[in-house]
């Protein structure tokens, strides 16, 4: 019954799982069973980017998970992905242990650097991964708590949301370039060694990383799914179209709205925390305005309220970003400035938009 | 790390560049002692009272800027003058844009000792050949005391010193200059020929005649020794004698030089006599300063106590250190009580000071504000198109500038002039290109216009990028933007900002006659309250959204050439703006012309005055929470239109 419910009418989304699912199998097996000089070999670089693009296809279901069911567009989710990659980080940055430059048994480099005598009290507790864990999800979702329940509360919406969204990572990301902050300011966090125990660097872990990025992947779509089948998302589809006519027939449309949005803070920040451990790196620029806003753009192409269309477009997008910054790093901003425009005029419903024209006719 | 590379060192902190350019001048070239006397200023006043003081302040400051005699006009060169940045609610555009926001004071540091030795040189200029050309009769008494440098020992040497110092021959400075930089030589004649010996190279001259001597006989001659002692006594000599220099700019730097070394009472006589041939006012200030220095060190405790009394009004530095000295160390209870008043006395006035210093780079980072935000408050404000895209155009403006000026090397004020018509058609036929291209399909959906508007700035940041190149273009300002109004030792106003203050209003002043006076004003609001309407009345919509759109593309142009007199002018300049305007149209309100005026100087004031408190990164976070929350309070802004027009 709940299956039914779930990918009833959904065959982009099966498709896109079966994918997902496929790939979860095949790139393991193409990077650790098959021979370097197999042809289906698949080398770790191209496992680690892969399973990049996955944490990113998180985020960009995140997003449409808010803004194509409840219209709210979030400039600033980059500072949800960012603080969950902090979360990550931090743990991450623990482990290292006393193999830093500086060999100082409990604090990182950086703070031995800036003369910290002692680790500061927000520090507590990332030593241990299951705390890391908790505010992988928690840190965000308190954000998002706060943050929405104020400016659902006074009915900011639309374009006012999206301003005030960017002005959040934008704050976000000038207060984690302060050394003050004992984030490791501009440099960020990096340099890991160990994940509960394997190399980093490891191609088993990179493997599984991605292994769990995929997974992750898929039960937050069939979650994010689940949610836009029930009840609550029918009311939240009502937000979107009608908002106001939604709250005089008695809902709460803001309760409705805060608790999508702090869930979708939720999946940002472990979509940030299965980025850092793959990329190796956290900095302040995962907070810049262009990070965020470029990740709506994923949603855009992808085709925004369809869930399945986000991760597409992550995927095309990054893979296109990856292609042109190595072959035409010049193009790249010409092309994604373009995609930009040409999408939001002739393909608002993304690329999912022209194969769903076609069967559902003229249907929303 | 990528921060400092491409960072200038006037990157960020232009508040404490701008504190530094507050010190007594070029010739005082006593940064250290500036900073130091900046860094310990009661902070008291300035948290005080902000809002209850704006209206005094603002009037205080135009009557200032218009009235305010200059007193001494520092004859800094422009090129030492730092190129200031822009306000510390934006974020000055580098490589990483909001990397560089992180200032390294070192790098200061290192253009203020820069500009030490620049002043030092500027300095020896003043010992020049025109010292022999002022000689209008011989003075043998003067020659016979230069033959004498060269006997007996140190102290004898600075006897003869100091009898020449209160000659006021003008040559007296360049002897005892080359002196002093070990330059004068005497030959074994009798009596010897004194002879002075070039900087560089091995001809010189005659000490007494100033004629060149070849190289031969400078070879011969043997240098007149000193000593560290004599080197000192030398510095505050040179600077006495240089005060009948004829040039009252050179007057002025030797008293603000004999003011930084300890005056020493033995001066005293000669400066009396000074004071009685002193014809100059504002070197007659200085003059009295100096004396009133030179008696506080007399032993006579009621002439120390006139000194005290004089001094209150003086607010220059050296003068402060000397009265906490006095304050502390004087062996009258009396004078120390009145040399800790005068001190208190000054310290409120330099408060007060610092306030309207505040005040005015409040003002200023406002305007900056206002300029890049306005044009913001036509497209998004009046039209409701979110234009992503709207600092490029402010960049298309500074480029426009950085090109007629390179068209027109030579004539630097034209070319500032034509860029203002030259940016707002640029950047106006840009918008208008934009409106009809891609806008005009999406009004309606605000948040795809958003994103496609944000396309369009990538395209045009990168488009700058291959076409010139991505980094900064050099836009030079012509002299009267340079330099800085030193209205009194501890308030200096830069000229640029001025202009640009004033320039900001005269724009806002333009815009809202447009909207308010001219039928293209008139159709624009009519179109923003009621478009079907409009339309139906015979307004053309499309035609009247599309000059909307220029004009307000125009507006982010002409700020172009503003900035470019402010900032760097680079391919990533526009996105240091665009979120700042957007917040500024957001608190003044939508579509209301005085918010977005009231909301920028509100906010550069409120950035301003947190800025000394907590930096200028902290103060631009807060300033952003503070939105986030005021948004919260007052979803439509400070000024919320009114009526149906606001569920749009």
């Amino acid at each position: 019954m709940l299956t039914r419910r779930l990918f009833l009418s959904d065959w982009g989304g099966i498709t896109v799982l079966v994918l997902l699912l496929a790939m979860v199998v095949a790139v393991p097996y193409a990077n650790l069973v098959l021979p370097p000089e197999s042809p289906w070999h698949l080398s770790t670089y191209w496992v680690a980017l892969l399973g990049k693009f996955l944490a990113f296809a998180l985020l960009a279901l995140a997003i449409d998970l808010i803004w194509g069911y409840a219209g709210i567009l979030s400039l600033g989710h980059g500072a949800f992905f960012g603080l969950g990659g902090y979360a990550m980080g931090m743990y991450l940055t623990r482990q290292i242990g006393d193999r830093g430059v500086y060999g100082h048994p409990e604090l990182p480099d950086f703070m031995v650097f800036l003369s910290y005598e002692s680790l500061p009290w927000f520090w507590w507790g990332f030593d241990m991964f299951w705390f890391a864990m908790l505010m992988v999800v928690l840190v965000p979702g308190l954000l998002a708590l706060v943050f929405g329940w104020l400016a659902f509360r006074s009915r900011v919406t639309g374009v006012y949301f999206a301003i005030i969204t960017q002005a959040l990572v934008f704050a976000l990301m000038l207060a984690f370039f302060r050394n003050e902050m004992g984030f490791g300011g501009n440099n960020g966090l990096t340099d890991f060694k160990d994940i509960l125990g394997f190399s980093v660097q490891a191609r088993e872990t990179r493997v599984a990383l991605f292994v769990i990025s995929a997974l992750t992947l898929i039960a937050a779509y069939v979650a994010a799914r689940y949610i836009v089948t029930s009840r609550f998302g029918r009311v939240l589809i009502a937000v979107r179209d009608a908002e106001s006519r939604t709250r005089f027939a008695g809902y709460r449309v803001e309760h409705y709205k805060l608790w999508l949005f702090v869930f979708s803070a939720m999946l940002a920040g472990i979509a940030g925390a299965l980025y850092v451990p793959q990329v190796g790196i956290i900095n302040p620029g995962e907070f810049s305005p262009l990070r965020s806003i470029e990740a709506v753009l994923w949603v855009a192409v992808g085709g925004r309220g369809s869930l399945f269309g986000a991760i597409i477009g992550a995927f095309a997008v990054n893979g296109a970003k990856t292609w042109f910054t190595a072959a035409y790093p010049q193009v790249w901003l010409f092309f994604l400035g373009a995609l930009f425009v040409l999408v939001t005029v002739f393909l608002p419903r993304g690329l999912v938009g022209i194969f769903r024209r076609r069967r559902t006719e003229g249907g929303a | 790390m990528t921060v400092h590379c491409n960072a200038p060192p006037h990157g960020r902190g232009w508040h404490s560049t701008a504190r530094r350019d507050s010190a007594p001048g070029p010739a005082g070239a006593s940064a250290p002692d500036a900073v130091a006397a900046a860094s310990t200023q009661p902070t008291g006043l300035r948290r005080s009272r902000a809002h209850a003081w704006f209206v005094a302040g603002f009037l205080l400051l135009l009557g200032g800027s218009l009235h305010a005699e200059p007193q001494i006009l520092a004859s800094q060169p422009p090129t030492t003058e730092p190129a200031m940045t822009t306000t510390g609610f934006t974020i000055v555009a580098q490589a990483d844009p909001y990397a560089s926001d992180f200032f390294d004071p070192s790098l200061l540091d290192a253009g203020a000792e820069a500009r030490e030795t620049e002043t030092a040189e500027a300095d020896d200029d003043l010992l020049d050949e025109a010292a022999y050309e002022a000689l209008e009769e011989a003075a043998p008494d003067v020659d016979l005391l230069i033959q004498r440098l060269p006997e007996g020992n140190f102290n004898d040497r600075r006897a003869v010193a100091e009898e020449l110092a209160a000659t006021g021959d003008p040559r007296v400075p360049v002897v005892l200059g080359a002196l002093l930089e070990g330059r004068l030589l005497a030959t074994a004649e009798d009596p010897p020929r004194i002879l002075i010996r070039a900087e560089t190279g091995r001809a010189g001259r005659d000490a007494l005649t100033g004629e060149p001597v070849d190289a031969d006989l400078i070879a011969s001659g043997r240098r007149i020794p000193v000593h560290n002692p004599l080197r000192n006594a030398l510095r505050s000599l040179i600077a006495v004698s240089t005060l009948s220099a004829p040039d009252p700019e050179r007057r002025a730097t030797s008293l603000r030089r004999l003011m930084r070394d300890d005056v020493s009472p033995d001066l005293l006589e000669y400066l009396d006599d000074r004071v009685e041939l002193e014809d100059d006012p504002r070197v007659m200030d200085l003059l009295l300063t100096v004396r009133a220095l030179a008696r506080l060190n007399v032993d006579d405790a009621q002439v120390r106590l006139e000194s005290v009394e004089l001094l209150r009004g003086s607010l220059l530095s050296e003068v402060r250190v000397r009265l906490e000295a006095t304050a502390n160390r004087d062996d009258d209870p009396e004078v120390r009580a009145a040399a800790r008043e005068a001190l208190d006395s000054i310290e409120a006035r330099i408060r007060f000071f610092r306030f309207t210093e505040n005040l005015f780079f409040g003002l200023s980072a406002g305007s900056v504000l206002l300029l890049a935000a306005i044009g913001l408050a036509i497209t998004f404000g009046v039209m409701g198109v979110i234009n992503m895209a709207h600092g490029e155009l402010i960049m298309i403006g500074a480029y426009t500038t950085w090109f007629i000026q390179t068209l027109m090397p030579g004539a630097l004020s034209t070319s500032i002039l034509l860029a203002i018509p030259a940016a707002f058609v640029v950047a106006g036929l840009v918008g208008i290109a934009m409106e009809r291209g891609v806008i005009q399909f999406l009004y309606g959906r605000p948040l795809e216009t958003l994103l496609a508007t944000f396309g369009i700035s990538l395209i045009l940041q990168q488009a700058v990028r291959t076409l010139f190149s991505p980094l900064n273009r050099p836009v030079q300002s012509p002299d009267w933007l340079s330099g800085t109004l030193q209205v009194n030792p501890v308030l200096a106003l830069t000229w640029s900002r001025i202009y640009i203050f004033i320039f900001a209003i005269m724009v806002f002043v333009a815009l809202l006659l447009v909207m308010k006076k001219t039928s293209l004003g008139l159709k624009v609001r009519a179109v923003a309250q009621n478009r079907p309407m409009a339309r139906a009345l015979g307004v053309r919509t499309g035609w009247v959204d599309a000059l909307t759109f220029g004009l307000g593309a125009g507006i982010a142009g002409v700020a172009g050439v503003a900035l470019s007199q402010l900032t760097n002018v680079g391919p990533n300049m526009g996105q240091a703006y665009i979120i700042d305007s957007f917040m500024v149209v957001v608190f003044g309100g939508v579509g209301n012309l005085w918010g977005t005026f009231v909301g920028a100087l509100g906010l550069g004031m409120m950035t301003k005055f947190l800025e000394p408190h907590t930096g200028a990164v902290l103060a631009k976070i807060l300033v952003l929470i503070f939105i986030i929350l005021f948004i919260q309070r007052r979803p439509r802004g400070l000024f919320p239109k009114k009526g149906r027009a606001a569920e749009a």
